[in-house]
């Protein structure tokens, strides 16, 4: 890491640090649909910004007037200072790597790399060099002669990344950058791309359906949904403090009751709730005054499972019976039918071996959770 | 699974048969014919009908002889330039016609691939609707428009633009202009068809790499529509080059091109080995350049498939 990583200094906890990226009141409408519904973003210089929402969420429609290729109908769009809200996508300090790598088929490898920096009028010496280096940091030196329908999609998805950061961009705009690749490989490029873009130190913008990914790789994650951005913050501020239903069933899995604000206290909150059959101990109820309708949101790892006998010293405790038990090979996933009739999910770790499994199916159990692992959200 | 289709595909004579059937139709109706042609060409004009001379006869000893005259050949390129100029001249309509149908056909093509996906069928219609009217007919509707008191002329005189009529009919430009006209649609189809597959998000890589829309046009969309400009070319050139109709009734009475030259060889000399000479130089004209453009391409495809 040549670079101080934004990751530790978290410079959008500074209301005075200047954001490289500045997004204002940005709409744009396709026909009735507006696909990106004033939209207002900060993005800080060495990030690795996610915008991850469901197909049609408008995450692809703003990272493309990112790039230019999309005109916004209001709001504008800063970079370092300078408007780019209409600069053409040849004049703007960004570029892009496309979903389908967009890579040009009649070109070689290293032609390819080259493209940009040609189009710039650098001197041939200089190309012949920055292609690669190029190409040696993505490791496909070897490959350069080739045709990119020689290569495998790896490769493939290595030579766009090359071409696109070869211009020493701004900001690097990334469109599904490895929906393209199998899983193992997947998992294997988001380390190297999260590498790649700390030793570049430019601003990475990434659009992702994948929220595995964009919690993997991100500095920071927006949420969006119908055009859009619905919450803004780290994958684990995200994840485990959900502003709403949408963000907290969007990301990872959940069990939702719905109920009614009962109590506040200074610790916590109580929240009657028929979905439950009984009284839930929830953490504060922040600005949720009693008596408003409520939900209350718990993560599936964070329920547990005990035989009715025995203690479980957790406010929350819920009697049920298991109907359904997934194995997914590190962890089990039981489906509990609670006595309100409510179907919860709950994830336990396999200490044990299969043979020995803790609950076997139709077995009654009591579910129980902690008053702190559980978060209200707006129903 | 492959395994299964390859012990099925071994098994079942219906593959040989349906590849074998193009073959057997392109035997029947375009190499024969053509054997016989070249059998002519070799032949000398006789009075007889046929009117000319066997090419296998059996001698007094029961000899086979095979009289092969050359003369035809050799009368081609010698004694006359009328031939070559024929040629040449046929070659140059051709060259000229398809030059043309590129800088007129390529924007056209190009604007139909871009137009909005309901609009292309329409603008497909419009490229191809001229074929529902009879050729003939619609050549000689050209004649209406561009004689001396015709379309063009009376427009031109009544916009201004001239005073006297201009002399296009029976020109080498009216030749041109015909030819133009009738080829077009076997220009912008192929064209049409690499243009439209032509994957957008390539021309949006370019330009955001810096390059402004011209330059992309360059360095990625032309390239990348080369099969289809060399697809349609020969589409034009092919059969521009044997053009009788456009000529004839364009071009005014000493316009020269090879196939006035087979139809006089034919019906005006009653010289059948002549013109089959005239036909079997006009293929071999056509066939020895198209044969390297494939073997060429054949290449290239095998350099960017592989």
């Amino acid at each position: 890491m040549t670079h101080p990583s934004v990751r530790d200094s978290e410079p959008w906890r500074d209301p005075s640090a200047e954001a490289q990226i500045k997004i204002d009141h940005l709409v744009k409408s396709f026909g009735d649909t507006r696909a990106v519904d004033d939209v207002s973003l900060r993005i800080h210089r060495g990030e690795l910004f996610s915008l991850l929402g469901g197909s049609g969420c408008g995450k692809t429609t703003l990272l493309r007037m990112l790039a230019g290729f999309v005109t916004p109908d209001e709001g504008r769009i800063g970079i370092d200072g300078q408007d780019v809200s209409r600069v053409p996508p040849y004049e703007r300090p960004v570029n892009m790597m496309f979903q389908s790598y967009a890579l040009f088929p009649h070109m070689s490898v290293e032609n390819n790399v080259a493209f940009g920096l040609r189009r710039d009028g650098v001197e041939k010496g200089e190309i012949t060099r920055r292609v690669g280096e190029a190409l040696d940091l993505v490791q496909l030196g070897p490959l350069a002669k080739r045709k990119p329908g020689q290569l495998s999609g790896g490769q493939r998805q290595r030579v766009a990344l090359a071409r696109s950061i070869i211009k020493r961009p701004k900001v690097l705009l990334l469109d599904e950058p490895l929906s393209a690749l199998d899983k193992k490989l997947r998992e294997a490029t988001q380390f190297e791309l999260r590498t790649i873009q700390e030793q570049v130190g430019i601003t990475f913008v990434m659009v992702t359906h994948d929220q595995e990914e964009a919690m993997t790789m991100s500095t920071r994650i927006a949420v969006m949904n119908h055009g859009k951005i619905v919450q803004v913050g780290k994958p684990n501020e995200i994840y485990e403090f959900p502003h709403s239903r949408f963000v907290a069933d969007f990301i990872g899995s959940v069990n939702l009751f719905e109920g009614r604000l009962k109590e506040c206290f200074a610790d916590h909150a109580v929240v009657e709730s028929p979905d439950a059959g009984a009284d839930l101990a929830v953490g504060p109820a922040g600005t949720h005054a009693p008596g408003a309708a409520i939900c209350v949101a718990v993560r599936p790892e964070k329920l547990r499972l005990a035989k009715p006998g025995e203690g479980l010293d957790l406010p929350n405790r819920l009697p049920g019976r298991v109907r359904d038990i997934a194995y997914l090979g590190d962890a089990c996933v039981y489906h509990v039918t609670l006595d309100s009739g409510k179907v919860v999910k709950a994830t336990a770790p396999n200490l044990g071996r299969w043979d020995d499994q803790p609950f076997a199916r139709d077995e009654a159990v009591t579910v129980g959770w902690a008053a702190a692992a559980s978060i209200l959200v707006d129903p | 699974m492959s395994g299964l289709v390859k012990a099925l595909r071994s098994r079942l004579p219906g593959r040989g048969l349906v590849i074998g059937a193009p073959y057997l139709w392109l035997a029947i109706f375009f190499l024969v014919p053509f054997l016989l042609v070249l059998k002519i060409s070799f032949a000398d004009s006789d009075t007889t009908i046929p009117p000319y001379t066997p090419l296998f006869t059996m001698g007094d000893d029961s000899a086979l002889q095979i009289t092969l005259h050359l003369d035809n050949f050799i009368r081609l390129f010698s004694d006359d330039p009328i031939y070559l100029l024929s040629y040449l001249s046929s070659l140059r309509n051709a060259a000229v016609t398809t030059v043309f149908c590129l800088l007129l056909g390529y924007p056209m093509a190009y604007a139909i691939a871009r137009a909005q996906p309901s609009l292309r069928p329409v603008l497909l219609m419009l490229i191809v609707l001229p074929f529902w009217t009879s050729f003939l007919i619609r050549i000689y509707a050209w004649i209406g428009i561009l004689k001396d008191n015709g379309l063009l002329n009376n427009f031109l005189i009544w916009i201004g633009m001239i005073d006297e009529p201009l002399n296009i009919l029976n020109t080498q430009t009216a030749v041109y202009i015909g030819m133009v006209y009738a080829y077009l649609p076997f220009m912008v189809l192929p064209l049409y068809a690499t243009l439209e597959k032509l994957d957008v998000s390539l021309l949006e890589a370019a330009m955001d790499l810096g390059a402004r829309p011209l330059r992309a046009f360059w360095a990625v969309t032309l390239p990348l529509s080369l099969p289809g400009i060399v697809a349609g070319s020969l589409l034009v050139f092919i059969p521009a080059v044997g053009e009788f109709i456009i000529p004839t009734l364009l071009g005014g009475a000493d316009t020269l091109t090879i196939s006035t030259q087979l139809w006089s060889e034919f019906f005006a000399n009653r010289d059948w080995p002549m013109a089959s000479a005239v036909t079997v130089v006009m293929v071999a004209l056509l066939v020895v350049p198209l044969m390297l453009l494939q073997r060429a391409q054949a290449r290239a495809a095998e350099g960017a498939a592989s």
